[in-house]
């Protein structure tokens, strides 16, 4: 028992290891930066048109009464427009005890409909997703979501093709950034519209740049908070039997180099996992297309 | 199925719709309370290197790095030594910063603190 735990601990630590390795190897190529400042809340901030940015999402968690595991959710964020932004994920997780698996895909969209900018600023995010019950990406928390999904999770022959809409408020204020997201989700296969809302908050640490080049800077560093969580469905709409997390975001923006994020999660009531660790590394190729031309 | 089909492809033909609509000199569309803002990093003398730090991580892709501009078929990327800019207070330069000019493929560089887009206009205008 023990060796196979020793095994999963160092297969996962094997697989964390070469991902941060690919995309630092590809930090160090390219001139590259990223952005935004949250796991589960959107803000709205758009990709630059013609930018492409790599994303490795990634959750962590121990779940009680399961098996630990880590979930990647790796994206392609497109600039299509400067009012559209384009994205595909595709999700995998490895579960101590059980699998290895590749989980499906999501691709979203995200369109501003006001191109000036407001108090408040809406975006409106719409995505199909084609993934299993085995998946454990977490991108959002709806309905009636909780902690006995990630139990006995690695079956993918439950599929799940959803339909998702966001509507994203936002809003840049002092150098701080407020955003808020209603989610609303549904299963193509049938059940009924399932609802979750996100919230952020975030300001860099220092609002002017700095006159000289510097990594560590506080100008690079941004700190905020989010809370996500689940909002019930048509027939039980409300608080009951849904899980809601909060916790602190780090983000470190590296000058010409990748973005860093943490954040520890905790679960906020039984429904919920008592502690999530999320991290993330992300780069934008700028000009994406204009680079491949040449 | 169809009817989720057709709702994306209504928002993005609204989306559409919308950047047409904001077709036009961008300078026309600034308040004359924006336009007489004044730059409080004007005299600050670690603006224009800190402006010029900012210029190199987010305009240069696509201004060149000596904001010389560069040639694109759909979006030519202005030249930022140009007439325009010279005479442009840094208020309206301001203003450009925060909403961009969507239909000509500038975004919106709201995500940059208020200070650091004052920052960038002090280095902007020392290149004139």
């Amino acid at each position: 028992m023990r060796l196979g735990c020793n095994y999963i601990i160092v297969s996962t630590y094997r697989y964390i290891m070469r991902s941060v390795f690919l995309l630092l190897a590809l930090a160090l190529a390219l001139p590259l930066h990223a952005q935004e400042n949250y796991f589960v809340t959107y803000s709205h901030e758009l990709e630059e048109p013609g930018n492409l940015e790599i994303e490795a999402k990634s959750v962590t968690g121990a779940p009680k009464d399961g098996n630990a595991f880590v979930a990647t959710a790796l994206e392609f964020e497109y600039g299509v427009k400067t009012w559209w932004t384009s994205e595909l994920y595709l999700d995998g997780q490895i579960t101590a005890g059980e699998s290895t698996v590749f989980t499906g895909f999501r691709w979203e969209n995200r369109v501003r409909p006001l191109l000036s900018e407001h108090w408040i600023n809406p975006i409106l995010y719409f995505e199909f997703e084609d993934i299993n019950a085995a998946d454990k990406a977490l991108l959002e928390v709806v309905g009636h979501d909780g902690r006995t999904d990630f139990l006995a999770r690695s079956d993918r022959s439950e599929k799940k093709r959803e339909v998702e809409f966001k509507l994203i408020l936002s809003s840049n204020f002092r150098g701080w950034n407020v955003s808020e997201n209603f989610i609303a989700e549904k299963n193509l296969a049938g059940g009924p519209w399932e609802f979750g809302y996100a919230l952020g908050a975030s300001r860099p640490l220092a609002l002017a740049a700095s006159a000289k080049p510097c990594t560590f800077c506080r100008e690079n560093f941004a700190l905020g908070a989010e809370m996500y969580g689940g909002l019930g469905d048509r027939h039980s709409f409300g608080l009951r039997d849904t899980s809601h997390y909060l916790g602190p975001v780090v983000t470190f923006d590296t000058p010409k180099g990748p973005s860093l994020r943490f954040s520890p999660n905790f679960g906020l009531n039984g429904n919920s996992n008592g502690f999530l660790f999320r991290f993330m590394i992300s780069y934008e190729i700028e000009q994406f297309l204009s680079k491949l031309k040449k | 199925m169809w009817w989720l089909i057709q709702g994306a492809l209504a928002l993005v033909l609204a989306g559409s719709l919308s950047a047409a609509a904001g077709d036009g000199e961008w300078l026309r569309k600034v308040p004359s309370k924006g336009r007489a803002r004044t730059n409080p990093y004007a005299t600050d003398p670690d603006a224009p290197a800190a402006g010029a730090k900012i210029f190199a991580e987010h305009c240069a892709s696509c201004h060149g790095e000596g904001a010389e501009g560069k040639p694109d078929k759909k979006h030519p990327r202005p030249n930022l030594h140009s007439d325009r800019l010279k005479q442009a207070t840094p208020g309206e330069l301001f203003w450009l910063l925060t909403n961009g000019s969507q239909k000509n493929g500038m975004p919106s560089w709201s995500k940059l603190p208020d200070a650091q887009r004052w920052q960038l206009i002090t280095f902007l205008k020392s290149l004139q």
